[in-house]
C-alpha cells in the first residue's frame, strides 16, 4: 500500500498511531468529559448567541428601520454578512469535494470540521437575507408557488432567484455528503460505547449510524457515493459564489457592474474559508488534543491556498482599478477614486493590507510553517474579506449618480449585534459538534494510515 | 450436515485480502467481509458487483433539469409572461440564458440528493436498523471475513484450517 508514495514526504500523522489508537483519539471527546475550557468558550459563545437571537426579535417586532440602512445605502451590514459567511462555508466543501478529486491525503484530517464549519457558516448567512425581508413569515414567498399564494410567480430571470436556489441546494448537498460521510464513523462510536458498556449512548449512536455495519457492499457503494458526491459538488461551491457575485455583478451600479466579478468572488470565498479554517482548526488541535493529526504539514498546505487564493484577490483588485481608468467611464473612475480615497479610505486600505500584504507573509518558509504566525494572519484575513465585502457594498452604494442623496452609513446597535449574535450561533454550534461528533474522519484516515503514518512509514 | 457459519477475524487488511485470495483460489465462497474502512482490491477477489449507483445519479441529474425547464417554461413563458428588465419572454429558448443557473442547480440538487436516497435505500441504511457486523471490534481495528458453509463445497474444519494458516487470529462459527 505504501509502495507507491515517497519516502522523503512527512507524515501526515504523527505519533505511534494503529488503527485501535486512531479510534481512541477522535473518540475521546465523545467518550470523556468537558474540560473548563470548553465550558467557558460555550457559555461566551451561547450568551453572544442569545444576544444576537435578541436583536433578531427585536428587528421583527420593531421593523427593518432599527438597521442603520438607509435610502441610499439600502443593503449594507447584512448583505456584507451574508456575502462573508458564505464564502467562508465554501472552504469546507473545497476541502472535502475538490481535494477529494485531487487526491489530496492531507484534507482527511480536517474535512469533516471544515465541511461542520460550511453548514454552520451557511445557515449564518442564511439568516441575513431572510430577516432583511422584515416579514419574516412571508419567506416562503421565494419558492416557485402559484399567484394564490399572494405574489406573482418567482422571477427566474432575477439573480436574488438564482440565490435561492443556489443556496439551498447548496447547503442540502453539503449536509447530505456531510452526513453520509459520518455514519461509518458513527457506528465507531456507537461500537466503542458498545464494549465501554453504555447502552443509551450505544443507542443514540446506532439510530445516528443508520445501523452501518461495515461490509464490502456497504463500502464499495460508500466510495461511489462519495466520488460522484465530490464530483457534483465541486462545480456546485464554484456556482454558489458565481451567484452571489451576480446579485452584484447584474446591477448597473458604479463598482458592481464588472465582469470580473464571478472568479474574484470564488477566489475570495476559498480565500476567507481556509483562513476560518484555520483559525478553527489551530483551536480545535490544541484543545481536543489533536496535534498527532492536524499537523504543521496540514497548516502549511493551508497555507499555500491562501497565498494562491490571495494573490488572486489581489490581481482582481488592482486588474478593478486599472479597469475603472482605463473604461474613460466617469462613475466608474470616480467609485474607485472615492473608495480609497472618500470617507471610507480606512475601510479600502484595511481590506488591502489584511488581504493583499499580510497573506505575502507565507511566501517565507518559517511563517508558513508556524502555529502563532499563521493563527495571527488568519485571523487579518478574516477581518480583510469582511472589510472587502463592506467596501464592495457601502462605498458604491453611499455616493450615487446624485449628490444630493449622498449620505454615510452607520451600523447600529442591532446591526452589530446581529452580527455578533451570528458569530456566537456558528461556534455554539461548533462547540456542540466537537464533544458530540467524530471531528476527524476515522475511516479514512484509517485508510491512509500506513501510506502516511509515522509508525508505518520506514 | 448442519450448516453453519465461519467468521475469521484478521488485524491486518493486507494478510485478510492474501488470506481471502488464498480461499478463493480454493474454491472456497466468501459470503462477506467487515472491516473499519474500506479494503482496496477486495470487491473482485470476493465478488462485489460493481454498483451502478453513478448511473442512477445520472438519470437523476437529467430528471431534475428536465423539471427545472418545465418548471420555469411554465411559469414564466406559458402561464405567466411577464416583462423583466426587457428580457423577451415569449419563447423558452430566448429567456434560455437567464435559466441557466436555475437549471444547473436543479441538477445537482435531484443528481445528489437522489443518489443518496438510492445509497440509502441499498445499504439498507435509516434510523432505527439494526447493525449486522458480527464483531463490534469491525469498525475499530480488526477486519472479518464471513463464510456460510451451505454456499461451499468444503466442511466448516477445512475452512478454518485454512483460515488459521493465512493467519485469522480468531476463528469463531455459529449455526446459521
Amino acid at each position: 500500500m505504501a509502495s507507491h508514495e515517497a519516502h522523503i514526504r512527512e507524515p501526515l500523522i504523527l505519533g505511534k498511531k494503529d488503527y485501535h489508537q486512531v479510534t481512541e483519539d477522535i473518540t475521546y471527546p465523545i467518550a470523556g468529559k468537558a474540560n473548563k475550557y470548553w465550558w467557558m468558550a460555550f457559555a461566551v459563545s451561547f450568551i453572544t448567541m442569545c444576544w444576537g437571537v435578541g436583536c433578531l426579535a427585536y428587528t421583527v417586532g420593531t421593523g427593518i428601520g432599527v438597521w442603520g440602512s438607509n435610502k441610499t445605502v439600502g443593503w449594507a451590514w447584512d448583505i456584507t454578512n451574508f456575502v462573508w459567511w458564505i464564502g467562508i462555508g465554501h472552504a469546507g466543501t473545497l476541502i472535502s469535494a475538490v481535494l477529494l478529486l485531487f487526491r489530496q491525503k492531507w484534507r482527511m484530517s480536517i474535512n469533516r470540521s471544515a465541511e461542520a464549519m460550511t453548514i454552520f457558516a451557511v445557515i449564518c448567512a442564511a439568516l441575513f437575507p431572510v430577516f432583511h425581508m422584515g416579514r419574516v413569515w412571508l419567506a416562503y414567498w421565494v419558492l416557485p408557488l402559484p399567484n394564490q399564494f399572494g405574489s406573482l410567480w418567482v422571477n427566474f430571470n432575477s439573480p436574488l432567484l438564482w440565490d435561492v436556489f443556489a443556496i439551498s441546494t447548496y447547503f442540502t448537498v453539503s449536509l447530505v455528503f456531510w452526513y453520509l460521510g459520518l455514519v461509518p464513523d458513527f457506528a465507531t462510536v456507537r461500537d466503542k460505547f458498545a464494549r465501554m458498556g453504555k447502552p443509551l449512548q450505544q443507542k443514540i449512536y446506532n439510530v445516528l449510524s443508520f445501523g452501518w455495519s461495515g461490509s464490502a457492499r456497504q463500502w464499495h457503494r460508500f466510495e461511489e457515493l462519495s466520488l460522484v458526491l465530490a464530483g457534483l459538488s465541486t462545480p456546485l461551491v464554484l456556482s454558489v459564489h458565481t451567484i452571489v457575485s451576480m446579485d452584484f455583478a447584474t446591477s448597473v451600479i458604479p463598482g458592481w457592474h464588472t465582469t470580473i466579478f464571478p472568479p474574484y468572488f470564488v477566489a475570495g470565498a476559498i480565500f476567507s474559508g481556509f483562513a476560518m479554517v484555520l483559525t478553527l482548526m489551530l483551536i480545535a488541535r490544541k484543545t481536543l488534543n489533536l496535534e498527532h493529526y492536524i499537523t504543521v504539514n496540514h497548516v502549511e498546505s493551508m497555507n499555500k491556498i491562501i497565498i494562491l487564493t490571495g494573490s488572486i484577490v489581489g490581481v482582481a483588485y488592482l486588474t478593478e482599478l486599472f479597469i475603472s481608468w482605463y473604461s474613460g467611464v466617469e462613475y466608474e473612475q470616480y467609485a474607485f477614486l472615492n473608495r480609497a480615497s472618500g470617507p471610507y479610505w480606512w475601510a479600502y486600505w484595511s481590506m488591502m493590507t489584511c488581504n493583499v500584504i499580510t497573506p505575502q507573509l507565507f511566501w517565507i518558509k518559517k511563517i508558513r510553517r508556524s502555529f502563532v504566525a499563521t493563527f495571527i494572519i488568519s485571523i487579518f484575513v478574516n477581518i480583510g474579506m469582511w472589510f472587502e465585502r463592506f467596501v464592495i457594498i457601502v462605498t458604491s452604494l453611499h455616493r450615487d449618480y446624485l449628490p444630493s442623496s449622498w449620505v454615510m452609513f452607520h451600523p447600529t446597535f442591532v446591526d452589530i449585534g446581529i452580527f455578533v449574535g451570528t458569530i456566537g450561533i456558528f461556534f455554539t454550534l461548533f462547540l456542540l459538534f466537537c464533544r458530540t461528533f467524530p471531528v476527524i474522519a476515522m475511516a479514512e484516515l484509517k485508510s491512509i494510515l500506513k501510506s502516511s503514518g509515522d509508525k508505518y512509514k520506514k | 450436515m448442519s450448516k453453519k457459519v465461519i467468521y475469521g477475524l484478521f488485524d491486518d487488511e493486507e494478510i485478510l485480502l492474501k488470506s481471502a485470495k488464498d480461499l478463493v483460489s480454493k474454491g472456497v465462497r466468501i459470503k462477506d467481509v467487515f472491516s473499519p474502512f474500506p479494503i482496496h482490491g477486495i470487491d473482485p477477489v470476493i465478488g462485489v458487483p460493481r454498483t451502478r449507483l453513478s448511473i442512477g445519479a445520472f438519470v437523476y441529474g437529467a430528471t431534475g433539469l428536465s423539471l427545472a425547464w418545465l418548471m420555469m417554461g411554465y411559469m414564466l413563458i406559458m402561464d405567466w409572461p411577464m416583462d423583466i428588465g426587457g428580457k423577451p419572454s415569449q419563447f423558452f429558448y430566448m429567456n434560455l440564458p437567464a435559466f441557466v443557473p436555475v437549471s444547473f442547480e436543479m441538477t445537482v440538487f435531484c443528481a445528489a440528493h437522489g443518489m443518496a436516497l438510492t445509497y440509502l435505500i441499498v445499504n439498507r441504511l435509516y434510523p432505527g436498523q439494526q447493525p449486522h457486523n458480527p464483531d463490534n471490534r469491525t469498525t475499530d481495528d480488526k477486519f472479518m471475513v464471513q463464510i456460510n458453509t451451505g454456499d461451499n463445497k468444503k466442511t466448516a474444519e477445512e475452512i478454518k484450517s485454512i483460515l488459521s494458516s493465512t493467519g485469522a487470529i480468531e476463528i469463531t462459527e455459529k449455526e446459521a
